[in-house]
C-alpha cells in the first residue's frame, strides 16, 4: 500500500508572532498577536491591560480633589486635557461658575497641550517609520513647552493645575511675554519638520493609502478626533459642543479626504498651526481678574485669606480633609482632547466622593479597529498604523 | 406591532437619559440608530455601574451620539446579578471591547458576543474588580520569592489597617 503525495492532506496554520509588550515601536506596552501568511497579516489581536492600574476603583475611594492627579497620569503626553474634562464634569454637577480670566488661562494651556501631544505623535510616528531627526526636533520644542507648564504649576509634566472652580494659581509675571516669543518662532520649527517629511518620497510611499478608513467605517468603529476628521467627517467638539471660550475664537478645522495615514499626519500638523492662532487670539483679550471662583465652599481660598482670616482657615481645613460636597446626579462630559473625544461619566451620590467615575478614553476605541485596518498589510505597515492611531497606554488601560 | 415598555425618560443636566427593560434593549438600540428623527450612528462608550444593595444591582449605560443632529443620548438598562444582556455587536461594531471590559470588571455576561474574555485584568485573575464588594486592595498579591527564585501569588498581607479618611461632618 503506497501513500501517494497527492493523498497526503497538509494542514497549513498561520504563523503567529508576538509583537511583544517590550518593543521600541509598540508605543508603550502593547502585546499584539499577529497571524501572518508570509509577510502579510491575516489577523491582529491586541492584548491590552498590561498597564492597568485600577484608576477608576481608586477614584471611587478618594475625594474629588484627591482624584484629580489620576487624570494627569492617564494620557501622560497631554496632561491638562484630562484634568480639564474632570473639572468640567464636577463644575456641571455642582454648578460652579468659572471666572473669565481662569477660562482664558485654561484655553491657553489646552492649546499648549494640543501642540505637545501632536509634536510627540508626529515625532514618534516618524521615528517608528524610520526618520530619526524630526523626533529630536519635536522633543526640543516639547521641552520649551514643558518649561511653561513648570513655570505655572511647578511640575514639568503632571501639573495638577486645572481644578474645579478655575486654576490653582495665577500666571507668573513675564509668562505671556515668553509665550509670545515661543509662538513667533514655532511656525519656523513646524516648517522645518514639514520640509523633511511632507514632500518626501519615502515618507509618502510608507504612508499614502495605508490604513484607509472610509467615513462609514470610522463611524461604525466609534472613532473621534483626528481619526474621524481624517476620513472626511467634519466633527470637532470645540465647534459643535463649545466649552470654555471656543465660541469666541476664530479657528479652522482641517478635514481629510482619503482617510489614510498621510492625511492624518497632515491634519496633525495643520492642527498645531491652528492652535497657535488660538493662543494668539486669547492672549490678545485676556484680562486681569480672579482665577478661582469666589465661593470658598467649593474651591480653596487664597493663601492670604487662609493665613489672615478665620473663615479662610476653617474652609481651607474642611476642603482638604473632607472635600467638596457635590450634589447627587450624573453627567457625561466630553471634550476634544488631542487624541480624540475624551469623556468622563461622573455619578455622584451627594457625598464628598464620586460614586462612579467612568473614563472614556479615545485610544481604547481606536485600538479596537487595529484588526480591521491591518487586514492584508505587511508587518512594517502595522508599525505605521499604530503610530497614526496615536495610542498611549496610560489612557487605554487606565 | 412591537410594544416597547418605556420605564423612564429624563432631561437632566442638558442630557437625555432613557431607561429601558433589558429585553427591549436590542430593539431600542436598533431604533435609535436607524430611525430618521434620531439617527444615533455613533456609540461613544458603554459604562457599567454597581448599585450594591438594590435588587437590580447593575446598570449598563450606552452613550450614543447622533452626528446629524449633534445630540447625545444615554440609554440605561438595570439588571441583577444573574441576568445576561444581549450583545449589540451586530448594531454597533465597536461594542466589542466595551462589552469585554464590562464582563471583566463587573461580571455581566453578554450573550451572542463572538469573543468574551478578560481584557484589562491579569491572565489568571479571578473576580470582578469594579464591583462594590471587591475590596480596593484585592485578595492576592504577587511578590518575588527568594527561595523559589520566581514570582509567586499569595493572599494579601497588610501591615496596618487600610485607612479610609472618611470624616463626614455636615458643614455647608
Amino acid at each position: 500500500m503506497y501513500l501517494k503525495k497527492q493523498n497526503i492532506i497538509t494542514e497549513i496554520k498561520n504563523f503567529t508572532i508576538n509583537f511583544g509588550p517590550q518593543h521600541p515601536a509598540a508605543h508603550g506596552v502593547l502585546r499584539l498577536i499577529l497571524e501572518l501568511k508570509g509577510e502579510v497579516v491575516e489577523r491582529a489581536d491586541p492584548h491590552i491591560g498590561l498597564l492597568h492600574r485600577g484608576t477608576e476603583k481608586l477614584i471611587e475611594n478618594k475625594s474629588y480633589i484627591q482624584g484629580l492627579p489620576y487624570f494627569d497620569r492617564l494620557d501622560y503626553v497631554s496632561m491638562m486635557a484630562q484634568e480639564h474634562t474632570y473639572s468640567l464634569a464636577i463644575e456641571r454637577l455642582a454648578s460652579i461658575s468659572v471666572p473669565f480670566r481662569a477660562r482664558c488661562i485654561r484655553v491657553i494651556f489646552l492649546e499648549i497641550t494640543r501642540i505637545l501631544n501632536h509634536l510627540l505623535a508626529v515625532g514618534c510616528h516618524a521615528m517608528d517609520v524610520g526618520a530619526m531627526t524630526p523626533f529630536l526636533w519635536a522633543f526640543e520644542e516639547r521641552e520649551k513647552l514643558m518649561e511653561f507648564y513648570e513655570r505655572v504649576s511647578g511640575a514639568r509634566m503632571h501639573a495638577a493645575y486645572i481644578r474645579p472652580g478655575g486654576v490653582s494659581s495665577d500666571l507668573p509675571l513675564g509668562f505671556l511675554d515668553d509665550l509670545y516669543l515661543f509662538i513667533n518662532q514655532f511656525n519656523l520649527r513646524l516648517d522645518e519638520i514639514d520640509e523633511v517629511l511632507t514632500e518626501n518620497r519615502i515618507w509618502k510611499e510608507r504612508l499614502v493609502s495605508i490604513g484607509i478608513v472610509t467615513a462609514k467605517d470610522a463611524i461604525r468603529f466609534g472613532f473621534s478626533g483626528v481619526m474621524l476628521r481624517g476620513s472626511g467627517v467634519c466633527y470637532d467638539l470645540r465647534k459643535f459642543e463649545p466649552y470654555e471660550l471656543y465660541d469666541r475664537v476664530n479657528f479652522n478645522i482641517p478635514v481629510g479626504v482619503n482617510g489614510d495615514c498621510y492625511d492624518r499626519y497632515l491634519l496633525r500638523v495643520s492642527e498645531m498651526r491652528e492652535s497657535l492662532k488660538i493662543i494668539e487670539q486669547v492672549m490678545s483679550f485676556i484680562s486681569s481678574g480672579l482665577i478661582k471662583t469666589e465661593n470658598i465652599k467649593q474651591t480653596t481660598p487664597y493663601r492670604t485669606d487662609t493665613k489672615n482670616s478665620m473663615e479662610g482657615l476653617i474652609h481651607h481645613f474642611k476642603l482638604f480633609t473632607e472635600g467638596v460636597i457635590v450634589p447627587s446626579g450624573e453627567v457625561y462630559t466630553v471634550t476634544e482632547a488631542p487624541k480624540g473625544e475624551f469623556g468622563v461619566f461622573l455619578i455622584s451620590d451627594g457625598s464628598n466622593r464620586p460614586y462612579r467615575c467612568k473614563i472614556k478614553a479615545p485610544g481604547f476605541a481606536h485600538l479596537q479597529a487595529l484588526n480591521f485596518m491591518s487586514k492584508g498589510l505587511m508587518i512594517a505597515d502595522i508599525v505605521t498604523i499604530i503610530g497614526t492611531l496615536d495610542i498611549v497606554f496610560g489612557e487605554v488601560d487606565r | 406591532m412591537y410594544n416597547l415598555k418605556k420605564i423612564q425618560s429624563k432631561y437632566l443636566n442638558l442630557e437625555i437619559n432613557k431607561v429601558v427593560v433589558y429585553s427591549d434593549l436590542i430593539f431600542s438600540l436598533f431604533y435609535y440608530k436607524h430611525h430618521i428623527s434620531t439617527q444615533c450612528t455613533l456609540l461613544s462608550c458603554i459604562s457599567g455601574v454597581d448599585f450594591l444593595g438594590k435588587s437590580y444591582r447593575f446598570c449598563v449605560v450606552y452613550h450614543l451620539l447622533s452626528l446629524k443632529f449633534n445630540k447625545r443620548l444615554q440609554l440605561k438598562v438595570f439588571i441583577n446579578e444573574i441576568t445576561s444582556v444581549e450583545s449589540c455587536i451586530d448594531i454597533y461594531e465597536n461594542a466589542n471591547w466595551w462589552e469585554r471590559e464590562i464582563w471583566d470588571m463587573y461580571g455581566i455576561y453578554f450573550t451572542k458576543h463572538p469573543d468574551l474574555r478578560r481584557i484589562l485584568t491579569d491572565y489568571g485573575f479571578e473576580g470582578h474588580p469594579l464591583r462594590k464588594d471587591f475590596p480596593l486592595s484585592g485578595f492576592l498579591e504577587l511578590r518575588f520569592d527568594n527561595i523559589q527564585k520566581s514570582v509567586i501569588i499569595q493572599p494579601i498581607e497588610l501591615a496596618q489597617e487600610y485607612r479610609l479618611f472618611q470624616y463626614e461632618m455636615p458643614w455647608v
